[in-house]
């Protein structure tokens, strides 16, 4: 089995069965660590892990954080530093400054796709991709790979649908890819303003009625609907009939298998894409999925940054 | 000054010569085309052309020389060489200087600038609006005087249908072409990318090939209706030269230029991301070259123009999304295009036509002809000589193109300009 070992994670579309069976099982490893009380996992003790994250982001910073610390690193909140970018500085330069100080990791978030592609580019130490505009989002699809194995087994024929702004969703990209590559079955739902040019050409099935989609699923995903700009800019017509029609209600979950789970990404519009009661149901795996988080970066951060290995350090 | 070019493939589209022949050069003009080793007479200089075209210098319709205003990327000096070493002896530059060129004043300076420092002919194109702004007819009248050759606005789409018509109307009674960069603003939105599997692959916003053809449509609507004498820029797209060629079925005084790169690069090439794939309009599809190549063949499209647009490395080295948008061309068009001739889509007097004859005609300036008495604009080149387009071979001040490390089939040897050798020896 070929085992992880490329230099940085930019997205999940390059990743190998292998590849992606092997950061499992040492995610896996993690977790099991975690819950037996070990709750640092020194592996990377004297590593230095720079986050990055020029778009707003508490859940995923705070996971790669808690990640890293986990694993005996320091971080340093590149985020909270905020002058280099309004001082006029490049991506570019920012990145060569902060490789001068010699790092270990650079996690990145950016609004602009490909960004941390280009920092791959420019510099020698690894990049992980927390999230790049509607590119990707390789650490969220191998947390949701992560649950779905847990509540599923086997991902090879499972049915997977994902509902919401397809077009303009990192996650949604990545799970696709990962999903597929494991040998899931995946649908995507969402209004036909929201689902981009030749998306089917992906190998997924297209939906624009959710009820149509809904049966036979194992695993649905809502994804988040960005209202909190105001406005719609004409993707739908207003947040109340997105709901409507889109949204995972009361009435609509009962489409759904009996055995099937309910993911969503965060944060949550309660009230919009996902009902209140469906979100805090028991078929609802949403706060897993932040638990998986963790131990899905420390699997990427681990092997990355080329540790020691887990058995010398507990 | 008296040049003989001995034995050359001569090509000639207006007068239909393509055969062995010697051509004379006298005073700047071209004194005498003679079957092939029988001119005679002195020489202050002979090129021997034994196994080389000559072909009219060739014209580019489109070209920012980016003087005055964004000297750092180009200036007229830079700008005329590298297009010296491409080949051509004409170009006209677009307005969007800072200022832009909309009042005889800049006009004014790029002619004197061209004059002084210029390596060859430089026609500006004047504005149609006041600062590009789309609202206010910039002095068209005194710009003419003052030496433009054309009105665009280039690089912004005059969204406004009235002042659109308004223009053409104005322009029309001048006898000068309205030359449109056809883009739907609204439909573009953010877009940085053609809209499509690699705009979705690669989470770019895009920019849907509807957003140039409304506006192509618009604009054939408005000839019809002014019987101004149209231009469409850059076209792109299949659906374009679709419209283009309906409307010259029905005699619209209409034509078309297409670029080198939206005829021979895809939206595949942006998928690393390059800043210098970031054009405007975006690189398309297969069915879109294909189409473009069709419309060449046909007519739909007159003419092969660079849209040379240079860009310095601090706005084109940052995300792509960032990034300036075109790419450089001069010195890359001509080797390019020789691809379409050595593929047999074209004869390449068919080709010279496309990029020096038809340009010439459309702006109505001299070359475009290797006719006795026309001025000596002449370019010699190998058409099969192989080499690697590297960045220490550009002479254009910026370097902003996706062709480096492509292998080129077809070289400029000699360009003269007015009698002048300006590239080569």
């Amino acid at each position: 089995m070929k085992t992880f070992d490329q230099k940085h994670l930019l997205g999940t579309e390059d990743l190998t069965k292998d590849e992606i069976m092997d950061i499992m099982n040492t995610a896996k490893k993690f977790k099991d660590l975690i819950n037996k009380g070990h709750h640092v996992v020194p592996t990377l003790h004297g590593k230095i892990v720079v986050l990055m994250f020029f778009e707003p982001s508490t859940r995923t910073r705070s996971s790669f954080e808690i990640a890293a610390k986990r694993l005996g690193a320091e971080t340093i909140d590149f985020s909270s530093i905020k002058s280099a970018t309004t001082k006029g500085e490049t991506l570019v330069d920012t990145a060569k400054n902060l490789e001068a100080m010699n790092p270990d990791a650079f996690v990145i978030r950016h609004s602009n796709s490909g960004a941390p592609y280009l920092l791959s580019k420019l510099q020698s130490i690894p990049v992980i991709n927390a999230g790049d505009g509607f590119h990707e989002h390789p650490t969220q699809a191998l947390l949701d790979l992560m649950t779905i194995l847990e509540y599923k087994k086997e991902v090879n024929g499972l049915k997977v649908l994902i509902v919401g702004d397809i077009a303009h969703s990192r996650v949604a990209r990545s799970n696709i890819y990962s999903l597929k590559t494991m040998g899931a079955q995946v649908s995507v739902c969402g209004p036909a303003t929201m689902l981009p040019p030749a998306v089917e050409r992906l190998g997924v099935k297209v939906y624009t009625d959710i009820k149509a989609a809904l049966p036979e699923q194992d695993v649905v995903m809502m994804l988040r609907i960005q209202a909190e700009r105001g406005g719609t800019n004409n993707q739908f017509p207003t947040l109340r009939e997105y709901s409507r029609h889109w949204g995972l209600t009361n009435n609509t979950v009962k489409l759904l298998k009996r055995d099937a789970i309910i993911m969503h990404p965060g944060p949550m519009n309660r009230g919009v894409e996902i009902s209140q009661a469906v979100a805090d149901s028991e078929r609802s795996v949403i706060l897993p999925q932040v638990t998986n988080g963790v131990a899905v970066r420390m699997a990427i951060l681990h092997k990355l940054c080329n540790g020691k290995s887990i058995e010398e350090v507990i | 000054m008296r040049i003989l070019i001995k034995n050359a493939r001569v090509i000639c589209p207006v007068q239909n010569i393509d055969d062995k022949r010697d051509i004379v050069v006298e005073n700047g003009l071209i004194k005498e085309i003679a079957k092939a080793g029988t001119a005679s007479g002195t020489f202050d200089k002979t090129i021997d052309a034994n196994g080389l075209i000559a072909a009219p210098g060739l014209v580019d319709m489109h070209t920012h020389l980016r003087e005055p205003g964004h000297e750092g990327a180009e200036t007229i000096a830079t700008g005329t060489m590298a297009a010296a070493a491409g080949g051509f002896t004409s170009l006209a530059a677009m307005p969007n200087t800072k200022p832009v060129n909309d009042n005889a004043y800049v006009t004014s300076y790029m002619k004197t600038k061209a004059k002084e420092e210029g390596v060859v002919k430089v026609y500006p194109i004047g504005s149609i609006t006041v600062d590009q702004a789309g609202e206010q007819l910039a002095e068209i009248g005194e710009m003419i005087k003052a030496g433009i050759v054309a009105i665009s606005d280039d690089g912004s789409c005059v969204m406004n249908s009235y002042v659109m018509r308004k223009a053409m109307d104005y322009a029309k009674q001048f006898n000068i072409p309205v030359i449109d960069h056809c883009e739907d603003k609204n439909l573009r939105g953010e877009g940085v990318m053609n809209d499509g599997y690699y705009s979705m692959k690669l989470g770019l916003r895009g920019i849907p090939a509807v957003s140039e053809e409304i506006m192509v449509a618009r604009d054939m609507a408005l000839a019809q209706h002014t019987k101004c004498r149209t231009h469409i820029a850059h076209v792109s797209t299949a659906g374009s030269v679709r419209i283009i060629r309906e409307a010259k079925q029905s005699n619209t005084p209409v034509t078309a230029e297409v670029t080198p790169h939206h005829l021979f690069l895809t939206e595949e090439a942006v998928a690393t991301y390059d800043p210098n794939t970031n054009v405007n309009p975006p690189l398309r599809t297969h069915e879109d070259t294909k189409a473009l190549i069709l419309a060449l063949k046909d007519g739909t499209i007159d003419a092969i123009a660079t849209d040379h647009a240079p860009h310095s490395i601090e706005r084109k080295d940052i995300e792509f999304q960032l990034a300036m948008c075109g790419m450089i061309g001069l010195e890359t068009a001509l080797a390019l295009c020789l691809k379409l001739v050595h593929d047999g889509d074209l004869s390449l007097i068919h080709l010279i036509r496309l990029m020096s004859t038809n340009p010439a005609k459309i702006l109505n300036i001299s070359g475009g002809s290797l006719e006795v008495g026309a001025p000596a604009d002449i370019t010699i080149f190998d058409m099969n000589e192989e080499w690697t387009y590297t960045e220490d071979k550009i002479l254009s001040k910026s370097k902003n193109t996706p062709f480096k490390g492509w292998k080129l089939k077809g070289k400029v040897k000699h360009t003269i300009c007015e009698g002048k050798i300006v590239w080569g020896n």
